[in-house]
């Protein structure tokens, strides 16, 4: 929704729901928001029927509160645990068959541009290992192929959690899960490499340890998508059911398994880089002149 | 200056330069011209006049010409944006989203891959994208198989799709045109179908009677529509928000249930539109015969033929031309066979899904056999003289 139809016609204030006169008064719409606001704006998602203790909403949370321009957003997504937060967001969310993701995007956004040439539209692939890995890949790595300009983030929890549990192209060798009763015999998929070979303009791994960096980073995938390419982040995002985390243990496990083998990592072109360096120092010095006034 | 020669800034899109006219004009009205063109031409020339925003396409084999058509198109500027998808999943996934970003949405396909892409087609309906595919009925595997048999129809009749059978290169034109139109009215919104049967007219040439290309339909509006395009610049329509909508209790089944009941309803409703454009849902002839034909897509020419050879035999036979599949044209099916003592149903396909629709709708209303056949199938055509001996044979 763009600012515009978001904001209520006069007379019609006192009708809308608090909840929706919070989000257009309190809420991120026109303004950047920090991490360290959490709680003192109106959220886009806060109700949610996920687990306790899940990493993966924690991530959507902070996503969603890191989209440059909500009002001009649309979420895809597809089956799998994710879509239980990301639908519930105030943001239009397309929610198709599994694996049809970044088919359905690429669709989407060509449409926008031919029917907004002058407004851009973020468009937002969020979706979980399976959906884009094991039935999604060739959607996934054709999007890329065609260097089609929306993000794709996935929800690594290294296994297929919404359906019970079973072994995932993004589980790591030797875990034992549903599908994979002897351990699983093959490596988990190099998804990076994948998105570097098919020339993604930013990729970035990361885990949820820093919501600052998770929140700047997901700020740059939308933004570089928009003007230069196809960009990816893969994000660990724990099932700490699956994976018999325990709820209080699930931000050490996190802090763990990045020290292990999921630590901060960003690739981006020369030309992402020229693009984002450009934005963010005009950002900065945006900040340092309100902060003066 | 050559096309050739001209700079980025000087190319002017020849779709820019079409002047949009009411359809109905442009059906009923407008001066025709008429042209000896392929089935496939007579697509190429229905997309060119159509105001199409996006096509999307893949070249599945048994292939037609019409997606690579539709490229020229987009290169003369006819068409605004395409693409070659992945394959059909992608490529039937990747319409879906942009119809549902409120652009004009076209793409075609045939056997084979009309299976491969069947999730996403069949998903449709039930999404409210209207958008033209437009199907070549070239069978289904296995074995493999190219020839034409239009035995893919019938996966698509129960699945809320709205869709039309031509008989020949002049109906592909017209009912792919009137198919845009129907789709995108707003108590219509539903993806269409026109399907025609592969090589017999794709790849053969007919007389197709033509309006100026100069003239092109009016575009889509994202707007107007059951579902309003999900473009963020209105509230979006939220199909899985809710728990309640999501999850396995009383409510989600019931949503669902009304959901389903819309899409059919709307598809019934369309049959008003579809009117408009290409006239009554059947065509008849002899309509006090006793005997009748009952047919649709190319079959109908052969029983025409049939109908016609009888006549010079002073035998009077009916024919009815079923122009739209769904909506099924029950009432006008139910009038014109009320008399009626036997039924022929001439199939290109094995299943003979035609007379199933039929026996279906005629079932205790009316006294007559209905006869299932003759068909051919795996690309075999249908000689008249086919449908003559069915008659004869049956009359013994």
């Amino acid at each position: 929704m763009s600012l515009e139809t978001v904001r209520p016609s006069p007379g019609y204030e006192d009708i809308l729901p608090i909840e929706y006169r919070d989000l257009v008064k309190h809420g991120q719409y026109g303004r950047d928001v920090k991490v360290s606001e959490i709680g003192k704006f109106k959220e886009l998602v806060e109700e949610h029927p996920m687990c306790a203790g899940c990493a993966m909403t924690l991530f959507i949370r902070l996503t969603m509160m890191a989209l440059p321009c909500p009002e001009h957003t649309i979420n895809v997504g597809t089956a799998g645990c994710g879509r239980l937060a990301i639908s519930q967001a105030n943001i239009p969310f397309i929610y198709g068959n599994y694996g049809d993701t970044n088919s359905v995007a690429s669709g989407l956004k060509r449409a926008l541009k031919v029917r907004f040439p002058n407004q851009f539209k973020d468009v937002v692939v969020m979706a979980g290992d399976g959906g884009l890995i094991d039935i999604g890949f060739q959607g996934l790595m054709h999007s890329w192929f065609r260097k089609e300009k929306f993000t794709t983030i996935m929800l690594d929890n290294e296994v297929y959690g919404n359906t019970g549990g079973q072994e995932s192209g993004m589980t790591m060798q030797g875990q034992v899960l549903k599908m994979a009763p002897r351990g699983k015999e093959v490596e988990k998929i190099d998804a990076m490499a994948l998105a570097k070979t098919a020339g993604c303009a930013y990729i970035a791994r990361i885990a949820p340890t820093n919501p600052a960096r998770v929140m700047r980073t997901i700020r740059r995938a939308v933004l570089i998508a928009r003007e230069v390419g196809p960009t990816y982040i893969q994000a660990y995002t724990s099932c700490n059911i699956e994976y018999a985390i325990p709820t209080p243990d699930v931000m050490q496990d996190a802090f763990d398994i990045e020290k292990e083998r999921y630590g901060f990592e960003e690739i981006m072109t020369d030309e992402a880089k020229a693009y984002i360096t450009e934005i963010e120092k005009k950002q900065k010095e945006l900040a340092k002149a309100n902060a003066k006034k | 200056m050559s096309e050739s020669t001209q700079t980025k800034e000087e190319w002017v899109p020849k779709g820019d330069l079409q002047e949009i006219k009411d359809p109905e004009w442009l059906f009923h009205e407008a001066p025709r011209k008429t042209e000896f063109i392929t089935g496939s031409e007579a697509a190429r020339e229905a997309i060119r006049r159509a105001n199409v925003d996006i096509a999307i396409s893949y070249p599945i084999t048994p292939q037609s010409e019409t997606m690579q058509q539709a490229g020229y198109l987009f290169d003369e500027g006819y068409i605004k944006e395409y693409y070659r998808g992945e394959e059909e999943i992608g490529v039937m996934s990747a319409l879906g989203g942009a119809s549902r970003a409120g652009v004009r949405s076209l793409t075609a396909t045939s056997g084979p891959g009309l299976m491969r892409g069947l999730e996403a087609i069949s998903s449709w309906p039930g999404a409210r994208t209207p958008l033209v595919m437009m199907n070549m009925c070239r069978v289904i595997n296995t074995p493999l198989a190219i020839p034409p048999d239009n035995i893919e129809i019938s996966f698509l009749l129960n699945t809320g799709l709205l869709h039309a059978h031509a008989e020949n290169q002049q109906d592909f034109f017209d009912y792919s045109l009137a198919a845009f139109m129907v789709s995108e009215q707003v108590d219509v919104t539903l993806p269409a179908v026109v399907s025609v049967d592969g090589f017999f007219v794709t790849h053969a040439r007919g007389q197709v009677s033509m309006f100026d290309e100069k003239y092109k339909l009016p575009p889509r509006d994202g707007w107007r529509a059951a579902i309003p395009a999900m473009d963020n610049e209105n509230p979006p329509a939220r199909l899985s928000r809710d728990a309640p909508i999501q999850k396995s209790n009383f409510i989600s089944y019931h949503m669902h249930a009304s959901w389903q009941q819309e899409v059919f309803a709307a598809v019934e409703r369309s049959a008003k539109y579809w009117r408009k454009y290409i006239g009554d849902l059947i065509e008849v002839i002899n309509p006090n015969a006793e005997e009748f034909i009952v047919s649709s897509g190319a079959c109908v020419s052969q029983a025409r033929e049939a109908v016609r050879q009888e006549g010079e035999k002073g035998r009077e036979v009916g024919l009815i031309k079923i122009k739209t599949i769904r909506p099924w044209p029950k009432r006008e099916l139910l009038a014109a066979l009320k008399n009626a003592k036997r039924i022929f149903v001439p199939e290109f396909n094995q299943a003979g899904w035609l007379h199933k629709e039929l026996c279906s709708t005629l079932y205790g209303q009316i006294k007559a056999d209905i006869v299932p056949g003759p068909r051919v199938y795996g690309g075999m055509t249908m000689p008249t003289e086919m449908v003559l001996e069915w008659l004869e044979d049956y009359r013994k």
